[in-house]
């Protein structure tokens, strides 16, 4: 297929799986930003909760640049609705719809009208009527909206190169997000080291696996309270958790065994190596290491990974220099 | 204007037409709440497939749904046979007219249509003399606007041999009518269109350059902020082959690839959406960006084939329009069988003066202008207006035409009143390279402003499907 088609099919499936993980991080803050945090002690200035979510994104300085002051008006408004916010919700609704309406020969019908219609209602929506409608409800839309993306695409689309290059994406876009996710708990201090195990450690932790739908899954395996070490394993280690690091890997790994022929083996050989870490790795290892410090490691090779896909299949070198993508019209409907 | 508009339904006593009889039966039958439910409901699916076209001069990245109307133009078999006859005819001599200006000229040597007529027009393109196209054939789709006069004969308005556009209308507004009112289909023959995307690939499979045994083809769009980009994307998904850009273009060894993810893919056959100007800067307009440098030289060299061919706006020129009936009669030695609209050539002086005693009851094009922008329509013009346009005319004369306005026919058609007549056209379209022919159809275009008879779709204007039945009499 077209190397511009397989671009745009890539990076639909990446902003749709953006647009959930921004809405699972929203709603791990907002549940965050629940607990009693009144309690902490004065002048201990730990951070507002609503900086989270612009740590693990990146996004600090770009908000600062729009708003003087963190509040959770502000970030909400930034998260969702900014338009130059590369992550907020509205930005990749439309992207992804920009994109399916580039290759619309390529998807089915179904998957068109999906986003179309996804964009449309989040057109819809201003802050005013988020909060109306309660904010909670307005990131479960955003999320059902991804399912129900995800379910068209399985259940309608030929099995070719197209769908795989969607997969792809959904994949690469979230195994990045479930690592940051999970980073979160890192920047979320505590009010003292005395509250390490207490309280509200624990319901910081259970909201972290309920906004990667983990909670359930956590009960069923452990039957346990909810301890760090296992929250670590059940969404970096376990390949039977579908927004596990392990679980995102193998689907990587085997879209690419499709993709990938002889011209491409250095790619397959880098995203095995990675899949190897995770498919050998043991939970003492990553927790000695530091789990901070193994999440941030992962986000530099799955963007490593990232940009190889590019090279290879994306944005290729070949044959005469790709003129500048336009955005001009020329000729007229008569 | 003196007469009344034919009106496709109803004959002049009022009687509803032989062939329109049952739907007018249905119509009544039918509860108006049902009709305005299914009309919400039209409105809702064409928005949610994303059938929208943007519009020009609008703030950029407007997209807008031409309003569908839900009453069809129904044409009589015996009709049709005789419009398609006449389409058929028409377009064979401009493709000989094209081969024929590219080459031998023997049309302008045996004095027919004036040489400076054809040479010095600037959508003559110089370049093309002497390039073989394949089968000699330039204009592979044409859309014909063809207009119903007061008596009901049927008229050419203008040939559009570029890049004609609207066919997915057709394709979609035939879908939603059976979506909608699939009672309508069971009872009545009317012949289907959905054909039209294999036809369309069949003609291209044709022209491909010889020995090519299985042509790869692609449509080529100036991209997706192009007006009719949906209709290229429609296009393309229904042939079963790439949409590209120009980016996604390269020229080697004048042999045109693909980028694809399995690297250079051979490229034989390009449907182009995209003008002339545009398509290769290293022969036309150096500043484009739509394009792919070296196409021209490929395209020379015989190693791909372009649709519609480099050159054809000469044919569809208004100014060439007036010589399409002794074309047919020069190349084909048979009588046209559908008229011209009655045509005064501004540059000739005679012509003129007889167009300016008369500019209230003219219509006044400019010659190179498309899309139902810069015309004056005398009726509806103040006189201020057409006194603006006089003072034009004769700065520029050769720049303009006039033809008598038409009362063009009408078609019932929901309006926030209910139903009321309002004026269409019509555009079939048809494919050349393996043989000649349409499918049974076309769009219909409808003015939705009262009295309007400006149908273009970037002015106001609304669509329908288009029925031909398979037989005559009462359907």
């Amino acid at each position: 297929m077209l190397s511009r088609h397989a671009n745009e099919l890539y990076w639909m499936g990446r902003h749709i799986e953006r647009a959930e993980n921004t809405a699972r991080l929203l709603d791990v803050t907002y549940r965050t930003s629940l607990l009693p945090y009144q309690v902490r002690e004065p002048g201990l200035g730990w951070p507002e909760p609503w900086s989270v979510p612009l740590i693990t994104l990146g996004l600090a300085t770009a908000y600062y640049q729009r708003h003087a002051v963190l509040t959770a008006e502000n970030a909400l408004r930034f998260m969702i609705l900014d338009p130059s916010n590369t992550s907020s919700i509205l930005t990749c609704l439309r992207a992804a719809r920009e994109s399916a309406r580039a290759v619309r020969g390529a998807i089915t019908s179904e998957m068109y009208e999906d986003l179309n219609s996804a964009w449309i209602e989040m057109r819809g929506y201003d802050y005013e009527r988020i909060q109306t409608l309660g904010v909670s409800d307005f990131l479960e839309w955003v999320k059902m909206r991804s399912h129900l993306f995800r379910g068209v695409t399985f259940g309608t689309m030929l099995r070719d190169e197209a769908y795989h290059f969607i997969r792809l994406g959904t994949h690469m876009e979230r195994a990045d997000n479930t690592a940051r996710i999970l980073d979160t708990k890192y920047h979320i201090l505590l009010p003292s080291v005395a509250d390490v195990g207490g309280a509200v450690d624990y319901y910081q932790w259970a909201s972290l696996l309920q906004s990667l739908s983990g909670f359930e899954s956590y009960r069923k395996i452990y039957s346990d309270v909810i301890a760090p070490r296992r929250v670590a394993e059940l969404l970096i280690l376990r390949d039977d958790m579908p927004r596990s690091l392990h679980s995102c890997m193998n689907l990587i790994l085997d879209t690419l065994q499709v993709l990938c022929d002889a011209q491409s083996h250095e790619l397959e050989r880098q995203a095995g190596q990675l899949h190897a870490r995770l498919h050998y790795g043991r939970t003492e290892d990553i927790m000695r290491f530091g789990l901070h410090e193994y999440l941030v490691e992962f986000l530099e090779h799955i963007a490593l990974l990232g940009a190889e896909v590019n090279s290879v299949f994306l944005v290729p070198t070949y044959g005469a220099p790709a003129a500048a993508a336009s955005k001009q019209t020329a000729n007229s409907v008569g | 204007m003196s007469s009344p508009p034919y009106d496709e339904m109803r004959g002049a006593e009022g009687d509803i037409r032989l062939h329109y009889r049952s739907f007018a039966d249905w119509l009544e039958r039918t509860p108006p709440e049902h009709i305005a439910q299914k009309r919400g409901e039209a409105e809702r699916l064409f928005h949610r497939v994303g059938i929208t076209f943007a519009v020009y001069g609008e703030q950029s990245g407007t997209e807008r749904l031409i309003p569908f109307d839900l009453v069809p133009r129904i044409i009589p078999a015996s009709e049709w046979q005789r419009l398609e006859a006449g389409l058929v005819q028409r377009v064979r001599a401009l493709n000989l007219f094209l081969r024929d200006i590219y080459h031998e000229q023997s049309i302008l040597c045996a004095g027919v249509i004036p040489a400076e007529c054809v040479l010095g027009n600037a959508q003559y393109r110089r370049e093309m003399v002497g390039v073989h196209v394949p089968g000699g054939i330039y204009a592979h789709v044409a859309g014909i606007d063809v207009v119903r006069a007061g008596g009901g004969e049927y008229f050419v308005l203008e040939d559009n041999l570029r890049v004609p556009s609207g066919v997915s209308y057709m394709l979609e507004n035939r879908k939603m009518m059976m979506r909608l009112f699939p009672e309508l289909f069971a009872t009545r023959s009317i012949r289907p269109v959905h054909h039209y995307p294999d036809s369309l690939l069949e003609n291209l499979h044709a022209v491909a350059p010889a020995g090519e045994e299985r042509p790869t083809v692609a449509v080529l769009t100036p991209g997706a902020y192009n007006s009719a980009y949906f209709e290229h994307a429609f296009l393309a998904q229904q042939m079963g082959v790439e949409l590209v850009e120009g980016q996604d273009l390269f020229v080697e060894d004048d042999t045109v690839y693909m980028r694809t993810t399995r690297g250079p893919q051979r490229v034989h056959v390009i449907y182009r959406r995209v003008d002339d100007d545009f398509l290769d800067p290293l022969a036309f307009r150096p500043d484009s960006t739509l394009g792919v440098p070296g196409l021209f030289a490929a395209y020379r060299a015989g190693r791909v084939t372009l649709a519609n061919a480099i050159g054809t706006g000469v044919a569809d020129d208004k100014s060439i329009y007036p010589h399409v009936p002794d074309m047919i009669r020069f190349y084909l030695s048979e009588e046209p069988l559908l008229a011209n609209v009655p045509t005064l050539l501004l540059r000739d002086a005679a012509q003129r003066s007889e167009a300016l005693a008369r500019l209230g009851d003219m219509v006044v094009k400019e010659v190179h202008g498309a899309g139902g922008y810069g015309m004056l329509i005398g009726p509806a013009a103040s006189a201020a207006e057409r006194e603006a346009f006089r003072q034009r005319i004769l700065a520029a004369p050769e720049r303009y035409i006039a033809q008598p306005t038409l009362a063009l026919s009408t078609c019932p058609t929901f309006v926030a009143s209910g139903l009321a007549p309002r004026h269409i056209d019509l555009r079939p379209y048809i494919l050349s390279g393996k043989g000649v022919s349409l499918v049974p159809g076309g769009l219909t275009r409808v003015a939705l402003r009262e009295g309007s008879l400006v149908v273009n779709s970037s002015q106001g204007g609304g669509t329908k499907d288009t029925w031909v039945l398979a037989a005559d009499g009462e359907s």
